[in-house]
């Protein structure tokens, strides 16, 4: 249950970039999860609601984005995306490719903020 | 009430053990320390493959050391200090897998220029160790005959991102009815062109091929390091 490590560190980050941007709230969480980096999107969920609980982050909705695993392959001299993650091979012309150009992501894409609303909160 | 605007962060989440990882390769790189992170499932044979390296190192008079991860009991510590090497245990108490930082802290006290290798035993599991990188130079997966041939393609993010798979257990092959070839052909379909050792902790079988891999990856690695500075 790593991803509840993971939820940790992504909690860290976006609590700190909040903070330096001066929100008052945080509505929600983007992230971008590569097919390879071994990450279950429940479990990283479940993990993202748990430690969230007591901080700035509660309630906020956690967004993510599947990235499929790209190659690239020699023969056809462009990047390939492939359906899977078992097999390492070209899906055109079936040439294997180490090459990976995508897919190990495990990315903070962005964080929504709802700003401190400066006219209310001036006496 | 002002209205909710989007923030591009685009930052690694394990950005911190990234940049751990990468200023304790570039140390290890600096020494001349080859650094292996080994990584399996439990019980498909790390430590006593370990043992055997390290016993093997000793005895040619290289200088060696290895940090070990588990959840609970230093019990492989103390397996592994029978080789003469010595050895750190990283008790993780429920974490299933090890990160940059917990291996930085066993490190002390020891000084890493006065090693040639520094072995890393995971935590035994074939999903979590995925991500975290631990600064090592080679990422080594093993792969016991007992466990079947398809564990390549139904762990493919552990054995995609590491350099070497270690067949382990090869003794075993023959009541285990295990499928070599079905073995390599899933290796080679999860990771193109790993080199793959048929080892034998128990016999010896292939442990020389393993450890003269080892041997060329350092010399490349002090190439390496001396073209860079």
């Amino acid at each position: 249950m790593h991803e509840l490590s993971i939820a940790n560190r992504l909690v860290e980050i976006a609590l700190e970039v909040a903070e330096n941007e001066g929100a008052e709230a945080i509505e929600g969480v983007t992230v971008r999860i590569g097919a390879l980096s071994c990450v279950h999107n429940r479990a990283l969920a479940f993990s993202f609601d748990l430690v969230t609980k007591d901080t700035p982050l509660e309630g906020a909705e956690l967004r993510i984005i599947d990235v499929p695993v790209k190659v690239f392959c020699v023969a056809c001299d462009r990047e390939v995306e492939l359906p899977g993650i078992q097999r390492f091979r070209c899906p055109l012309c079936d040439t294997p490719s180490g090459d990976i150009r995508q897919g190990r992501e495990l990315e903070i894409e962005s964080i929504e903020i709802r700003d401190a609303d400066k006219a209310t909160a001036e006496p | 009430m002002l209205e909710p605007r989007i923030l591009e962060v685009r930052t690694k989440i394990l950005k911190k053990n990234d940049e751990l990882a990468r200023s304790m390769r570039e140390q290890f790189v600096d020494a001349g320390v080859l650094v292996v992170n080994l990584v399996s499932s439990p019980g498909t044979g790390k430590t006593t493959l370990l043992r055997e390296t390290l016993s093997r190192f000793v005895q040619s008079g290289t200088r060696v050391a290895a940090i070990v991860g588990d959840l609970e009991t230093d019990n492989d510590a103390q397996r592994l200090m029978q080789s003469g090497a010595p050895v750190r245990q990283i008790m993780t108490h429920g974490c299933c897998h090890l990160e940059a930082d917990m291996v930085q802290e066993h490190l002390q006290g020891w000084t890493v220029e006065d090693l040639e290798f520094l072995f890393i035993e995971n935590v035994g599991n074939l999903v979590c160790p995925t991500s975290w990188d631990l600064g090592e130079s080679v990422r080594a997966a093993l792969l016991s005959v007992t466990e079947g041939e398809d564990k390549p393609l139904k762990y493919p993010g552990l054995f995609n991102t590491s350099d070497v798979a270690v067949l382990t257990k090869v003794d075993l092959a023959e009541p285990c009815e295990f499928d070599r070839e079905a073995a390599l052909k899933n290796i080679q379909l999860v990771r193109p062109g790993m080199p793959v050792f048929e080892t034998s902790a128990k016999t010896g079988h292939g442990v020389q091929q393993w450890i003269d891999h080892l041997q060329q990856k350092r010399s490349e690695l002090i190439a390496s390091g001396s073209v860079a500075t």
